[in-house]
């Protein structure tokens, strides 16, 4: 790792978990020894709105809780519309991708006023001006393993298994086990080693 | 997140914790004995924890009816020689502030801390409100944290501070503290007194006396201010720029001039404690500086105190030359003191001070971005929200009712019926109960020529905390209005607290609940109970009760689509798109396009109704509003259609 925080984003909807998944992530690098700072926001996040954590990650100091513009390194997107959206402030031509594939509609689309951007559309736009994207059907992939409410474990485990941070699969694994037992455990651990096999 | 670090044992450990976590930490470890706090975004996580930490640390943690109850009962802890805490959100602090301008005079005696949390951009409040000046009126001290790990040390520091000068002290917390996560480092549980007793000797009052006291107290604590830790200042001694910031904007303000490349030039000194302020400390910097920058969030409160000083020892310190919120150079997009910081907006005001360029860090991709437009995301209503059938039936009952009905709205979810996902029904909203209050007035217009009915809408939780006086107060004058009351079961839009309405309590306790009925009742008021999924009953309710002289109530009860869907056996709703015609229907997509529920989407490819399961609460409410009868119950549905 540089000196230079990694600056990581998980955006998606209110609702879909997002919060907890950065609190994953942010728990399993604090664990492996580095100094992380998240900024979150979420006072409205069950209202249908967008939900965004900016995570940094250093080995030198702690770093304040938001991102500048133009300077993720790193978006874990849980909805097309919600990536292509955080992309295009903070993103760059180094930034890496992973998107979950499943439009959650806003009021506006529902309301024929908007239009959603077509999604192969926006996969290629992000393909061409990103160094690496991943595309994820996170939702089925959780819906396969019995927990359609395991995107975001889904999603944690495929940026997990990208290896973007130097933190062992067991690390993430472990913050998981303190935070679930019995059967939920079980439904998290599957749905979190579904996303590390999705993009291994 | 990081609830078992909470309890951790490990001093010396370091955790990741959010501020909220980190100032309950520092509470437990100062030996709290006494919290109250009543539900508010930012900081409703503290009080939360509290109360499942109770038992295992001897501690108390109520969520009062409302903030001033909550600062009274810490400041009772206090006299009695227990550590103490209140916590509000700046709203909150409204309320708390005519008790606590007593307390702040009597004093108090166990240290006894005011967490606030400052919401700036309003994420989750109705505005945003700097809770700072009010403090200044007060005549207390305020500490700023600036991360998770500060927000300890300075809850730790606090407790202290105010037992030393018998003095309530704030932590001033903005949303990214309380709600931002870092690292955060384990100490010891102090051990203090734990025994309660009120001290012959002891008495706290109120009286003109005490200003003067009031006063020595923050001249000795201005002089203390200038030794506390907490007040830092980085880069070169002789800087001829420095920037003043508090809180986050100080780590901002760090990052911004390390990425302009000006680690030479310019110094970041960093406030802890905003007032008093520590004097010394600043006019040592500021007499070598030629230009000093403010950054702060939301008013410019450390600006115009520090500008004071300034002045004061202008012949000392000149040439100075000032720039922030008041010269317009500290300023984000929507403008000086509006929305909250961030490193991009100092990077920017730097810049715009020093006449130099704002680099960009990073390279852009070749961001000739023809990306495809992002369509904004409104807040609506959840799924199965009992909110949304409870508008739509008063939307209705005011349509059939025909006179132009007035519906007045209140603070909780149902604040959201102002954007679309309410068909924008409410014409007010104000504070806490306001709804009440103002429908008082219009409720007595009758002899103005005023001739619409009145509806004033508040949640359960808001009925207990600030909704009683104004239905004594209707009852007293008379005054002719619907109270409905969107009784969900609990205090939703904070995170489901538990309130007097409910059968449990802050620390996980059984207890028996008051009925909103009953009260309403005690007060000789006419009241009706109904299920708002029921939204034929509920219209005919609102339409019968427009049409009744005087005060009386409707409790629309059904609990909060997130709670009741955690345990929901109910079954599975679905369009029968052999019924649904699609656009041809005439009904202009009601089940997505004007209910708006957003388990209630449009199938692009057949051009007909769907139901998106994986979000769907399954309350049956669009199935008796779907004119084809489309949408349909596996087994039958529960409601006449």
């Amino acid at each position: 790792m540089t000196a230079k925080a990694l600056n990581i984003i998980v955006t998606g909807v209110g609702g879909q978990g997002n919060v907890l998944a950065s609190q994953v992530i942010a728990t399993a690098a604090v664990d492996s020894g580095y100094y992380v700072s998240v900024g979150e926001t979420f006072g409205a996040s069950q209202r249908g709105g967008s939900v965004t954590s900016h995570i940094r990650v250093s080995q030198v100091k702690p770093y304040g809780p938001l991102i500048s513009r133009g300077d993720a390194d790193f978006i874990l997107g849980f909805e097309p519309l919600e990536t292509l959206r955080t992309f295009t402030v903070y993103g760059n031509a180094l930034s890496q991708v992973i998107m979950n594939v499943r439009p959650n509609y806003p009021l506006g689309v529902l309301l024929n006023e908007d239009k959603y951007p077509d999604i192969p559309n926006l996969t290629n736009k992000l393909m061409t001006q990103t160094q690496k994207l991943w595309v994820l059907e996170a939702t089925e992939l959780a819906v396969g393993v019995g927990m359609p409410v395991g995107t975001n474990m889904v999603m944690t485990g495929a940026f997990a298994g990208v290896k973007f941070l130097p933190i062992p699969l067991k690390a993430y694994e472990t913050v998981l086990k303190g935070l679930f037992a019995g059967e939920i455990l079980d439904l998290n651990l599957e749905a979190f080693r579904a996303g590390v096999k999705a993009v291994s | 997140m990081s609830f078992l670090s909470l309890q951790s044992n490990e001093p010396g450990r370091s955790v990741l914790m959010t501020g909220n976590e980190a100032i309950t930490r520092g509470a437990i470890e100062a030996g709290l004995s006494y919290a109250a706090s009543y539900p508010g975004s930012p900081t409703s996580e503290i009080l939360a924890n509290l109360g499942r930490l109770a038992k295992e640390y001897n501690l108390y943690a109520e969520w009062s009816v409302n903030e001033k109850i909550a600062i009274e009962e810490a400041a009772a802890a206090s006299f009695a020689g227990l550590r103490s805490l209140c916590i509000v959100k700046q709203n909150g602090l409204n309320v708390a502030l005519d008790s606590l301008v007593s307390i702040a005079i009597s004093g108090v005696k166990a240290g006894m801390v005011l967490v606030v949390g400052d919401d700036p951009g309003a994420h989750s409040s109705t505005n945003e409100e700097d809770s700072r000046l009010l403090c200044k009126v007060v005549h207390i001290p305020i500490f700023e944290p600036s991360t998770p790990e500060e927000a300890k040390q300075m809850t730790i520091a606090a407790y202290e501070l105010s037992e030393k000068f018998r003095l309530p002290v704030t932590l001033r917390c903005v949303t990214r503290i309380s709600h931002a996560s870092g690292n955060v480092t384990i100490g010891e549980v102090q051990n203090v007194n734990k025994v309660a007793a009120f001290a012959k000797e002891d008495r706290f009052v109120t009286h003109i006396a005490y200003h003067q006291m009031q006063e020595v107290k923050l001249a000795k604590i201005r002089q203390i201010a200038d030794t506390l830790p907490f007040n830092t200042y980085t880069g070169p001694e002789e800087a001829k720029i420095i920037i003043i910031a508090s809180g986050p904007s100080a780590l901002y303000a760090g990052e911004a001039v390390s990425t302009l490349g000006l680690e030479n030039e310019v110094g970041v000194l960093k406030l802890g404690i905003t007032w008093p302020l520590p004097e010394k400390f600043l006019l040592k910097y500021m007499k070598q500086a030629e230009k000093v920058i403010f950054v702060e969030e939301i008013e410019p409160f450390n600006e115009d105190n520090v500008m004071a000083l300034a002045a004061q020892h202008i012949m000392e310190i000149y040439p100075i030359q000032f720039y922030g919120q008041k010269s317009g150079h500290v300023a984000g997009p929507k403008g000086p003191g509006l929305g909250e910081m961030d490193p991009d907006i100092v990077k920017q005001s730097l810049a715009r001070v020093l006449g130099i360029e704002n680099k960009v860090t990073v390279v852009r991709s070749s961001l000739n971005l023809e990306m495809p437009d992002t369509p904004g995301r409104e807040m609506a209503f959840c799924a199965g929200c009992p909110h949304r059938a409870s508008f739509w039936a008063m939307k209705s009952a005011v349509a059939l009712d025909g006179r132009n009905g007035v519906v007045l709205g209140d603070i909780g979810c149902y604040s959201l019926a102002l954007m679309r996902t309410g068909w924008s029904l409410p014409k007010t909203m104000h504070a806490m109960g306001s709804s009440a209050g103002i429908a008082n007035g219009l409720g007595k217009l009758e002899r103005f020529g005023f001739k619409q009915p009145v509806i004033a809408v508040v949640g359960d939780s808001t009925f207990f905390h600030s909704t009683i006086p104004a239905l004594v107060n209707a009852r007293y004058t008379s005054a002719t209005f619907l109270l409905v009351v969107l009784d969900n079961e609990t205090t939703a839009m904070t995170g489901h607290q538990p309130h007097p309405g409910m059968s449990n309590n802050a620390m996980g306790e059984i207890v028996e609940g008051i009925h909103i009925e009953d009260v309403v009742k005690g007060l000789n008021l006419p009241v009706v109970i109904q299920d708002p999924y029921d939204i034929k009953g509920s219209t005919e309710a609102v339409y019968r009760l427009l049409q009744t002289e005087g005060t009386k109530v409707l409790v629309l009860r059904r609990a909060c689509a997130l709670v009741a869907a955690k345990a929901s056996t109910r079954p599975r709703v679905y369009v029968n798109q052999g019924l649904c015609i699609g656009d041809d229907c005439g009904c202009n997509r009601f089940c997505s396009a004007t209910f708006t529920c957003p388990a209630t989407i449009w199938d692009l490819q057949k051009g007909k109704a769907m139901i998106d399961e994986v979000v769907c609460n399954r309350c049956q409410v669009c199935v008796s509003l779907c004119p084809q009868g489309a949408i349909q119950v596996e087994g039958g549905t529960d409601f006449d259609c």
